[in-house]
Order: structure tokens, then sequence, then C-alpha cells
């Protein structure tokens, strides 16, 4: 496994590209540790298929440089920088076995067979495939055959990295949690270095130790699930990660202290000066709905879904629609106020984070 | 029970029996007819049970030009398919050259079969025909209405010319299905273009390849037009193949009973091969 | 009213359908909620009319309709795939089964513009469906399933190749847009969470049977059978096998004791599976009563505001959902809690012996 590092890496598909939007991916320096579990987490089209194909070759630059372990892999091709992939599509190969899949890779480089078959049957127990080893390969289920592509990347012992392009879109909800579960495990167990790409952000928290937000072309936050949860950098990242996403609301502010509809908020950190747009960022998870009057803000509720496991709450605030949630089983009051953990309250200026009182 | 009847969907298949019955069963059980009567004219006919099953059976005529069908058969096949397929890899799989090509590729396929016939009668002719002229010129004797093998060559080379198109439009399709993601994972597994040909590309051209070998097949059993109007089945008989001799018999000389076997013979003939062909290269494939 | 009464659909040796009786009523939303091969598209096309059931009649409104061709119903699909006239605009695809009913140019003008307004379409009417966007592609479809009318309106994943975020959106707009129009409307799902988003009610498809049929909540809450709590459990349902004598109740490979309650001492002495959802096998005691048990860590998946914590307890494979970031090495050995009024008790022959009982918040 190896560190892979981008040097003001950028790229543009088309041949002259003029101005900055031109780029799908816009200029970015960044470290993938060795042995980190990273996920690229963003909508369609923000870049992130591009940043993936760049790693593994599929797509060159038009800037910058790309380094495997210190040594410059940019003109490499795809065959020469040794890494392993996982497609959105199982891709298997229907003629061979099992075992004749996970073989391939190997037969390619001119592996001796005894190493091969020691390796081949290590990586079958490690996919849980043992027992189907000599099946054709076609006959398998999805999720069977996306195991299938992820051994024909581990059996090769030398990978430098592992990347996943929206692995479990095929695959049913009961086998997306068993066949994550099994990526984390081996993470865990043989710290390979995996780079995940997904829209899904629960995919994309569970999986990763580090995540890598992108929005139309451009890294908005990388962080631990923990920091983007509770400091998204970005009103954006609020929004696309958590489920329902962050509330944000406009206000103004004083110091530590700010308003919203004619109520007091206090703030974590002081407002900068001279911000034109004011945001206050609370999770649905971090509002909690009261009857005691003396405490929060008035709300209407509007709509109450119960999921099972919690109760989402959509109500208006000051004429402004906010999301919270509530435990299973908890009751609304008759005239609910919404009161904020002030510990969990963000302020953003003009859509980003204000961090320890000083501005973006 | 609960199930429910519909018989007005009766109505609706129809059509097709009409169809069917107009061009296959009817022509076919005039011929089954044929085959079991004798005639000597002015619509009297007798019963002669399986005698010219036995007479065909027996015929050294018959052994011939069915050995040279097969011939015939195995030599396009084996030229056609792997020249398809390669033809097929080489074509782009974008941009603005694949219109052009499959314009090209599709144009012998647009010419009238007499027409093919008789172009190449003239261009393989040995004294104005640019192909028979260039061959000629290089010191090489070449004549196709007097020798055997110059013959079958021209037959052949004009069938290839004629038909290698069709497979390559198959294959072709077959090619383009196959997801990008494919060839990828194949880089990455560090394959060579043959296990990229033997392991993705082969597989799932399979089933269009299998749709064309049996086109192929029976087509080059049908064929009669081209080499008709090529050598007519010459020199002597060395290029008379099954559906030439076929109407020579039945209107040449006039020898119902033994034309009418004969084309039942050859009609269970192909049945029989592509069943066998198909149901192998079906085998396995359950999904 | 839309009404299957034992239908069964079967081609070849197998059997896609079996024997499913189901009502539906004008005016509500129903989720199919099934794994990949249950039966769901199957069923939605027995009630299209796209497919003719092998057994049981389809009745609309009372009246047998088992035989009527699709164009003679008055019904809408919608597909996963984004199914839109390439080459007409947004306002075209729209008004397209309004040109077919030959409905007067004001009035497909005055209805195209409302469905357009009521899924967010206004500012596009004049592109074509290429330049859009997956979300306002697949919005295209629905307005067009809309603005027919249809009687019943069948929608298969709709939603299965949205973005995630877009997904949300569009499924929180869902409820308001169904409880506009008047018609049924079937909605199939893998996704249980989907499923209870939506509310309604839900039918669970297992292997082209029908498990259970009621308000989306309480099918989940108390499933009639295992394979139903299964189907509609995400994360995947915690189990655990059970033998029962007299009030006590044995747990797993090592015969934990819990003393069951009256009224399900009352229940025949055998064998039970105890099943509970993942949410209420927690890491910190409930209170009272509450069993505890010693895990091995296989796992932890952390999303921020909540933590995946995989277990391996008596020898099964448990999933404990809970607030906060807990983080465990693999391999640690942890304490699990549950309480045993969670339990949900399924008899040898998977039915539902004893509900969860309810615990307030």
């Amino acid at each position: 496994m190896a560190r892979i590092e981008f040097d003001r890496i950028r790229h543009a598909y088309m041949a002259n590209p003029r101005s900055e939007a031109d780029y799908a991916l816009k200029e970015l320096s960044m470290t993938w540790e060795d042995g980190g579990a990273y996920a690229l987490l963003g909508p369609s089209g923000c870049g992130k298929t591009t940043l993936l194909n760049i790693i593994s070759g599929l797509v060159h630059p038009s800037g910058g440089n790309i380094r495997f372990d210190g040594t410059d892999v940019t003109a490499l091709s795809t065959e020469a920088r040794n890494i392993a992939q996982v497609f959105q599509f199982p891709v298997i190969y229907d003629t061979m076995t099992v075992r004749q899949n996970l073989e391939f890779p190997l037969r390619n480089r001119g592996v001796a067979s005894g190493e091969i078959a020691r390796r081949v049957d290590d990586t079958l127990r490690i996919i849980d495939l043992a027992d189907k080893a000599d099946r054709p390969a076609r006959r398998l289920t999805a999720d069977e055959k996306q195991k299938i592509s992820l051994g024909r990347g581990l059996v090769r012992s030398d990978v430098n990295a592992i990347l996943f392009d929206e692995p479990l879109t095929v695959i049913d909800p009961h086998m997306k949690w068993q066949l994550r579960s099994k990526l984390k495990q081996l993470h865990q167990r043989f710290a390979f270095t995996m780079i995940y790409v997904t829209h899904d952000q629960t995919e994309a928290l569970t999986f990763a130790d580090k995540v890598v937000v992108m929005y139309e072309g451009e890294v908005v936050q990388t962080g631990t699930p923990d920091e983007l949860f509770r400091k998204p950098r970005h009103t954006f990242v609020g929004y696309f990660i958590g489920s329902p996403g962050m509330n944000v609301l406009p206000c103004e502010a004083f110091g530590t202290t700010a308003t919203i509809g004619g109520h007091k908020v206090r703030l974590p950190a002081g407002a900068p000066k001279g911000a034109t747009a004011l945001e206050i960022g609370i999770r649905p998870e971090f509002i909690t709905l009261t009857g005691d009057k003396r405490k929060g803000i008035p709300v209407t509720v509007r709509r109450v879904e119960d999921i099972g496991r919690f109760r989402i709450v959509h109500a208006d605030l000051d004429g402004r629609p906010i999301a919270a949630t509530l435990p299973e089983g908890s009751e609304i009051p008759a005239e609910p106020r919404a009161v904020l953990d002030p510990a969990n309250v963000n302020l953003y200026a003009d859509s980003w984070l204000v961090e320890g009182g000083r501005g973006p | 029970m609960n199930k429910t009847w519909n018989n007005k969907a009766w109505f609706m298949v129809l059509p097709v029996l009409l169809l069917v019955a107009f061009n296959a069963v009817i022509p076919l059980m005039t011929v089954v007819n044929y085959s079991v009567q004798e005639t000597f004219g002015n619509n009297l006919f007798f019963f002669e049970g399986v005698k010219w099953f036995r007479e065909v059976l027996h015929s050294e005529r018959f052994h011939d030009s069915l050995l040279r069908q097969f011939f015939f058969t195995g030599t396009i096949l084996a030229i056609e398919i792997p020249l398809g397929v390669i033809i097929a890899l080489a074509m782009p799989r974008s941009g603005i050259w694949v219109p052009v090509c499959l314009v090209l590729m599709a144009l012998p396929l647009l010419v009238p079969w007499n027409v093919v016939g008789a172009m190449w009668n003239i261009f393989a002719l040995p004294d104005i025909g640019l192909m028979g002229y260039s061959i000629n010129a290089l010191g090489i004797d070449f004549n196709f209405t007097r020798q055997p093998v110059s013959a079958w060559f021209t037959v052949i080379v004009m069938d290839v010319w004629h038909w290698t198109s069709l497979v390559v439009l198959l294959a072709y399709a077959g090619l383009r299905s196959i997801p990008d993601a494919y060839y990828q994972a194949a880089r990455i597994d560090s394959a060579s273009r043959w296990a990229v040909f033997r392991y993705i590309q082969l597989p799932k051209m399979k089933r269009v390849l299998t749709i064309a070998v049996l086109l192929r097949f029976m087509d080059s059993f049908m064929i009669y037009t081209e080499p008709f109007v090529l050598t007519g089945g010459g020199p002597g008989n060395t290029t008379t193949i099954l559906s030439i001799d076929l109407v020579k018999a039945a209107l040449g000389e006039f020898n119902l009973g033994i034309a009418a076997a004969m084309s039942i013979i050859y009609f269970l003939m192909t049945l029989l091969v592509c069943w066998v062909f198909y149901s192998a290269m079906m085998r396995g494939e359950d999904e | 009213m839309l009404e299957l009464r034992q239908v069964s659909k079967i081609i070849g040796a197998e059997t896609h359908i079996d024997g499913v009786s189901l009502t539906l009523h004008p005016g509500t939303l129903n989720v199919l909620l099934g794994p990949t091969l249950s039966g769901k598209t199957t069923l939605m096309r027995l009630m299209a009319g796209l497919e003719q059931p092998t057994e049981g009649t389809v009745h609309v409104g009372g009246e047998d309709v088992t035989g009527r061709a699709v164009r003679k119903r008055n019904v809408a699909m919608v597909y996963q795939q984004f199914i839109n006239y390439p080459t007409l605009s947004v306002y075209e695809n729209i008004a397209s089964p309004l040109r077919v009913a030959r409905v007067g140019a004001a009035e497909i003008d005055r209805r195209v513009r409302e469905a357009a307004d009521l899924l967010k379409l206004a500012p596009y009417l004049e592109r074509t469906p290429l330049q859009l966007s997956g979300g306002q592609q697949q919005r295209t479809a629905l307005a067009r399933a809309l603005v027919k009318g249809a009687d019943l309106v069948l929608l298969d994943e709709p939603l299965a190749n949205l973005d995630y975020k877009l997904r949300e959106e569009l499924r929180a707009e869902l409820p308001r847009i169904f409880s506009q129009s008047g018609a049924i409307f079937v909605y199939a799902t893998t996704e249980p969470s989907e499923a209870l988003l939506l509310g309604g009610n839900t039918a669970t498809l297992h292997q082209g049977r029908l498990t259970q049929f009621g308000p989306t909540i309480d099918v989940y809450r108390d499933p009639a059978d295992l394979v139903t709590a299964r189907t509609f459990s995400d994360p995947p349902l915690n189990t655990i096998a059970a033998g029962k004598t007299g009030a006590r109740l044995m747990i797993g490979a090592e015969n934990m004791e819990i003393r069951l309650p009256g009224d399900a001492a009352s229940l025949p002495d055998g064998d039970y599976t105890a099943a509970f959802h993942p949410h209420h096998l927690v890491l910190k005691s409930p209170g009272r009563g509450a069993l505890k048990l010693s895990g091995t860590v296989a796992v932890t998946e952390i999303t921020g505001s909540e933590s995946f914590v995989h277990v391996d307890v008596h020898g099964a494979r448990w999933v404990s959902l809970v607030h906060g970031v807990h983080a465990f090495p693999l391999g640690a050995t942890i304490d699990v809690y549950v309480d045993p009024q969670r339990f949900m008790l399924f008899a040898a022959d998977g039915s539902l012996a004893r509900p969860a009982q309810r615990i307030a918040a």
C-alpha cells in the first residue's frame, strides 16, 4: 500500500479550458495517507469520479502531478500503477469460475502457480467464498460478484490502493450492511489504502475514517465523520451530510448572540465584522421541543413522520421550515417551542463556518 | 379454478398462422407430396413410396454435390466469421467515423444477388476483368470458366465479399454492448489484448456470433443466384453445390420426384445441424 | 378501488406471484416492500394489466377487469429509469397523454402548468429532457403520470437511480403530491427506510407471497411473521434462538434465563425466535430488567450522529444502533443491553407469538 499525493492536480475534459468553470476538477493538493480509509462524497457531477479516475490512471490530469510514495506516476498507465478497483456494476469474467477469476490477475503477471494457489485460497477465505470457489462466477448473486471484484484486487498482495466506485448501487439493503461491514473489517485487519466514491452519506460516513466532501469540482471539507457532523465548514456540507440535513436559518448577530425572529440564541463564536449574510446552522438532532413557555422559540408543527426508531418533526420557525428529530415514542407538546442546543449551534458567514471568532 | 379464458385471443394469432401456412407449410407439403410420387407429365401421378429417397441417398451425384456443399459452407464460415470479428474489433468505438464505417459495411448487403454474380463474373474474367487480368499479370494462370480451382476461388471470394459485412455488423453490435468498466477492470488486472478478447469480448459476442453462424450456414445452403450467374455450376460439375444440382434435377431434367426427395433430405439436414449447433452453444446459458 | 383476488402468476415452473389478495383504496399511498425478485414488479404489471394472472381476478370498483387491455384502463406508470420522449420539450412530454386523449389546447395548457408547478418544473418547460438533471427528468416522468388523471399510478423504484440527497428531497415532496390527487398510488421499493419515510400503507412481499398489509408504522412495529420483520428492518433485525418453559425463556447457546410477564407465560412451551430492532440494543443499561450480554466487537461504523456497533453475541451477529460516537477496537469485549420487553417472539413456524411491548420514552 502507498501514500498518494496530489500536487496541484486539476482536470478539464475540454481541450482548451478558458475559465475556472471549465474544470471538472479544480486545482487540488492533498495527501491520502497510507492505510487510510477515505470516502469521496458528493452529488453527481461534483468531480468525484474524475478524481478517482485520476488516481487509477484512467484519466490523465490536465495539470499537476500525482505521486505514489514519493514516486511521480502522473504519466504511468493504469496497468503500471498497480491499483485495484471495484466498479458500480459487478465486473466478473463470465466464462470463468470464482477461483479462475481470482487467479486471472496473477496469471497475467506471471506469478508462479504454487504462489497463485496459496494466495487465491487465502483470498477466497477472506471474502467468504471458499465454498463457492469452483462455481461459474456468473451464477452468483450481485453482492457475491462484487466480492469477486474486490477479491481480484486483494489477491495481488502488492496493490497501492483499492478504489471503489459506488460499489453498493445494485445491492439489496440487507446485503449492503453485510458487504459494508465486511469492507470495514478488512480495512481494520489489513490496513489497505481504500478510497470509496459515493453519493450516499451513510455509506461514506460508515466506511471512512476521513470523508472528503466535494461540490462543483472542489473539495469543500475533509474530516472525520464526527467533524463533518458537528462542525460542517460550509452550509453545503451541513445540508449534504445528515438526514434530514442541517437547518440553516438567516440571523442577525452581535458578538456571541444571534437573533432569529426576535429571539436570542447564544453562539459559540463571535460574528465577524463586515460579513454580508449571516446564518446559523443547527442539526435536527440538536433541537428539542418543549412546552415550557420560558424556554426556546415558538414553532408551528407542519408534519410529523414516524420512521420507527425516531420521529421527524417538520415545523415553521419564524416562517422558515425546520426539521427536528425526536426519540421513539416521544410526545409533541401542545404549544411547542424549539430549544437549540447551544453547544451545537454553528454560525456561518457567506456560507462558510465562523470558527473561534475569526472570519473565514 | 379461476383460470380466465379469452377466446378472442385466437383471432390475434390468425394472421401469423395464415402467413406461415402460405409461405412455409403449404409449399413444404407440396414438396413432400412430390417426393413420394412419380409423374410422366399431364398431371398424372402415381404413388411410389420411398423410392426417390432410396435413389437419391444411393446416388453418387447427390453425394458429390453434398460434399461440395459442405466444402463451400465450411470454407466460407471459416473465413467470414473470424474475418468479420477482426474487422468489427478494428472499427472505431465512437466518433464521426462510426457511421461512415457502418454505411461502408452495409453496402455489399444492399446489392441484389444476381448483380453480385454478374459483377464478379466480369470482374474475374481473365481477359478484361480487373481481378482476372491482374492475377494473370502476376504470372498465375487463372481462368474460372475452365479451371476448377479458379472457379472455386472466385465463388468463395465473391461470397466472402458479399456476406462478411453481415458478420461484422452483428459482431460490432455485440462489442458495443460491453460496458467500459469491463475494459477498465481488464487493464487493472493487466490482461493482455488476447486475454481481453478471449475472456471479455468473445463471451459477450457469443450470442450474436451464434446467430451469425446460423444465418451464414442456412444462407450458404440456400445460395443459388450468385454461383449460378458466375459459373453455372461449372466448369463441368465442379462448383455444382446442392441448390444448383437441385434446380438442374427439377427444372433441367424435370425429375420432380428426385428433386423433391433431395429438397426434403436437404431441409432435414439443415434443421438438424442448426438445432445441434444452437443447443450446444446455448447450453448452460440460463440467464 | 382496486382489488386483487387470489392472484397468481406462474411462468413455466416458476411461481412469480403466489395467491395475492389485496384491496387498495383511492387517495391512498401503498408501498410494496421487498428485496429484488420478490415479485414487486410482476405484481405492479398485474395491477396495470400489462400481464394477465395465471389464476385469480383483478377488480376495479367492483368490476372484473382481468382480461381488459392496459389502454382501456386508466393507469400511469413511472419506472426506475427516467423514461421521457427525448426529442420533445418538457412541456410536450407532460402534455403527451392529454394529446392522446384529445383534450382541448386551453385545458392542456392549464393542466400541464399545474403539474409543472406541483413538481417544480415551471422554469424548465421549454427544455428537452436531456438538458435536465436526473432528478428533473424523473420529475418530468412523474408529472406526465399525474397529469393523466389516472385512477392508478404505479411507481417502480422511481428514486433508485437518483442521488441520495435528491432522493431525500423528492421523497419528502411525494406524500404532499399524492395527497392532492385522488388516485391509488402504488410505490415499489427495496428500502425499509424509504417505506417508513413515505408512510401510508405497506405490503411486504417475500418470494411472490404477500406477507402482511397494513399502515406502514404498524407493519414495522408488529410484523406478522419473522420474514416480514426481516424485510422491514434496516439495519438487519437482531435475532436469537429461545426456548420457553412456563414463565421462563432460555436464550442463546448459553441458556440465559429471563422471566416472562404474565401474558407471555401463557404461550405454549417450545422453541421460539426472539427478535428486536438494532436501536433497542444499547451500550448502557436502559434500566431494571434489562438483559446484560457480553459480546465481541466485529466492526464499528460511525456516521457522526450515530454508531453502528456490530457485535457477536452467543454465536449471533447483532447490530447496536446508538447515538453519538462510539469507537471500539476490533475484537474488543463489550457489554450490551436489551430490555426483554422489546423482544418480539416468533413461533417455530415463523408467525408472531408475542409483539414487542411499547415503552414510553
